[in-house]
């Protein structure tokens, strides 16, 4: 199977009125040296005498109503896989051939469909329906279906008859090929084999023999991508938190069952409820850890499902790992024997109330810029190690820094801040630190800093600072 | 000096309340007094506005910051919530509330309850005048001008203002950063 418009024919697919669009011009566009340029196309951007790699100004111009659309290469590969994992019902053995075509094994399962014919008729019906143009072609080898997808005019074409170019050649090749008067495979099969090996590489005569059959070739088969999903249909509609919590400990017995084949731990559950009037409702978990441990994940749940309105009820319950990690079986020791294990569970149970960004840990940073001496980190995401290097007294809180009034590089010996009048009783310092010049900060415009540790007599333990290159001062702690 | 002693740290399975500018002195001497073993944590709940940031370099002297785990609430309900649920989880050895507006009754019995079923220490941080009946101690800490002592002088008055089950009083104290200890300083030595 080849299709040669796989990007255009999944955007225009996505759209809304399909068959209102499907005549007008329409091309995807990448951005390639400075320039947008035509991706892919449809059949009446086509037939407007647009080609690919085209200047999207230039395809304007030929063509004022042209639509068109940035290229998503990503969304693409993505629609292909499920493209592949949808021919399965063809056959097991179906492989991806480059980013727009797909091989099928269908030797032995032709006759399930009635026949080659038949199951070929079948894909295309099946496909135009979809809204998808692709060229299908059965053949004895690998090779040969690739030169008919791509080459073939009649469905059963003789591949003797089709342009070198069908043997997946480089276009070099085929230039010097098409250049000795070579246009046609049969040409080339009348050649002596030691010729064409001498003058052009071995590679055309593999190609050569893969198209033919005396070369073996195969079909690298997709992996099955493990589903982490497991649902639950009632017979009656369940309306009560207690029930549903023992259907959702049901389900998450299976799930644990498949994350644990797979050495996978679950981080992110969704659980899906639909209900009696089709309506549906999703509780979302989001774990501090990965983790496959039914009876830990379950009271998590809770108070999610707590939330939830039942309405007439729920016949159908849905429950899916979104996001999983590798969960590797521990081994437990003494060491890990005490690990403090609840500690996640707390994490979500916080986390699904105030938002698990949102519980946070400290980090320790390189640098001596007082504000980035530590960076704050999700405690899900990070695990807590680094040392903490303790040079010189810092202040309990840090917080914006607050203009005072004072003149002089000497702290002032009496200032006004947050409304209390203080006076200087010792003044420590200055500590001059220098604003880290290979980051922006805003608030280090002001140029380098003298810090000084200022005991007022009224109590309060500051840290101030001076501005010299730009003079002012400002309260930036508060110590013990 | 006993007297101190058997005041601080105040009674398990209680919370308690802290107000004054040295608050944070108190909550950290007490975090280090409390979680002395790497396994123990302490949970940090304060409001999500609230801009004046820890910083990990000036407590890392009382409590090694990896034991310590901040929530940012996004409200005063929250905050709460939160810190009663970590009180109960039984994970966590002390919880340290950071809070703007006073707390209800309920809301202080409710804490009490959590604290209890979790055997851990609740701490509320709260704005002057603003504590709840249901604490078992109330703290007013501040700090001292000391002129004679040497430049990095910590002294601090720390005096029970509210004490179910005890008597009032007042100490002088100091944070010895070599024993991570709190030591008390006469107070004839003040006048």
């Amino acid at each position: 199977m080849w299709f040669p418009r796989l990007p255009s024919d999944r955007v225009l697919r996505a759209r809304a009125q399909v068959t209102a669009n499907d005549n007008r011009p329409f091309v995807l566009t990448h951005h390639e040296k400075n320039t947008d340029r035509i991706y892919c196309l449809n059949r009446a951007a086509e037939a407007q005498g647009l080609h690919r790699g085209m200047g999207v100004s230039d395809a304007r111009a030929y063509c004022p109503e042209l639509q068109s659309q940035p290229a998503d290469t990503v969304a693409d590969a993505r629609f292909l896989q499920m493209l592949a994992r949808w021919s399965k019902r063809y056959c097991p053995w179906v492989g991806l051939d480059g980013a727009d075509g797909l091989m099928l094994n269908i030797a032995g399962s032709a006759h399930l469909f009635g026949g080659e014919a038949a199951m070929l008729d079948d894909m295309r019906h099946r496909l135009a329906r979809a809204g998808l143009s692709g060229h299908i072609a059965a053949a004895n080898t690998r090779g040969a279906a690739w030169a008919l997808t791509h080459y073939g005019r009649a469905a059963h074409d003789d591949i003797r008859t089709l342009p070198v170019a069908a043997l997946r050649l480089d276009a070099k090749t085929d230039t010097a090929l098409q250049r000795l008067g070579l246009r046609k495979v049969s040409d080339l099969l009348a050649l002596p084999r030691a010729t064409i090996a001498r003058r052009f590489g071995p590679d055309v005569v593999l190609r050569l023999d893969q198209a033919m059959g005396a070369q073996d070739e195969v079909i690298t088969p997709m992996g099955e991508v493990p589903h982490y999903g497991v649902r639950l249909t009632l017979p009656d509609p369940i309306g009560l938190a207690a029930d549903v919590m023992m259907g959702t400990e049901r389900l998450l017995v299976r799930l644990c069952d498949k994350l644990k084949e797979q050495d996978m731990g679950a981080r992110q559950l969704q659980l899906t409820l639909r209900r009696v009037d089709q309506g549906a409702q999703q509780v979302e978990l989001r774990l501090a850890a990965p983790m496959r441990d039914a009876d830990r994940i379950s009271p998590l749940f809770e108070r999610g499902i707590g939330a939830v309105d039942a309405g007439f009820g729920i016949d159908q319950m849905r429950l899916e790992a979104t996001q999983v990690e590798p969960l590797l079986n521990a081994q437990i020791t003494t060491a890990t024997a005490s690990r403090p294990d609840g500690l996640d569970d707390l994490i979500t149970r916080l986390g699904n109330r105030i938002g698990l960004e949102n519980i946070q840990r400290l980090l320790p940073a390189d640098s001596h810029i007082p504000e980035r001496s530590f960076q704050i980190a999700p405690a899900a995401y990070s695990t807590s190690n680094g040392a903490w290097s303790r040079h010189r007294p810092r202040p309990l809180k840090l917080f914006p820094p607050e203009p005072i009034l004072g003149a002089g590089s000497q702290p002032p010996t009496r200032f006004r801040w947050r409304r209390m009048s203080l006076t200087t009783g010792r003044s420590t310092g200055p500590e001059r630190i220098a604003p880290e010049w290979w980051l922006p900060d805003e608030a280090w415009r002001t140029g380098v800093r003298d810090y000084w540790y200022v005991e007022t007599r009224e109590g309060r333990r500051l840290w101030l600072f001076h501005t010299p290159q730009n003079p002012g001062w400002f309260v930036h702690g508060e110590f013990a | 000096m006993t007297a101190f002693e058997s005041h601080f740290p105040p009674m398990n399975t209680r919370t308690h309340e802290v107000c004054g500018p040295s608050a944070y002195a108190f909550a950290f001497a007490l975090a280090g007094r409390v979680c002395r073993t790497g396994a123990d944590t302490v949970l940090w709940v304060r409001e999500a506005w609230n801009g004046t940031q820890l910083n990990p370099l000036g407590f890392a002297p009382y409590l090694d910051p990896q034991q310590l785990l901040i929530a940012q609430a996004p409200s005063h309900i929250d905050a709460l919530a939160s810190a009663e649920e970590a009180l109960r989880s039984g994970r966590i050895s002390l919880v340290v509330m950071e809070l703007s507006q006073p707390i209800g009754l309920t809301e202080g019995r409710r804490l009490q309850l959590a604290a209890q079923q979790g055997r851990a220490m609740g701490l509320c941080i709260l704005p002057e005048g603003m504590g709840s009946n249901a604490a078992q101690t109330r703290w007013h800490c501040a700090p001292v001008f000391d002129a004679k002592a040497r430049a990095d002088s910590t002294l601090q008055k720390w005096e029970i203002i509210k004490n179910k089950s005890g008597t009032l009083r007042a100490w002088n104290v100091k944070w010895d950063a070599q024993t991570c200890r709190i030591n008390v300083v006469s107070e004839a030595a003040q006048r």
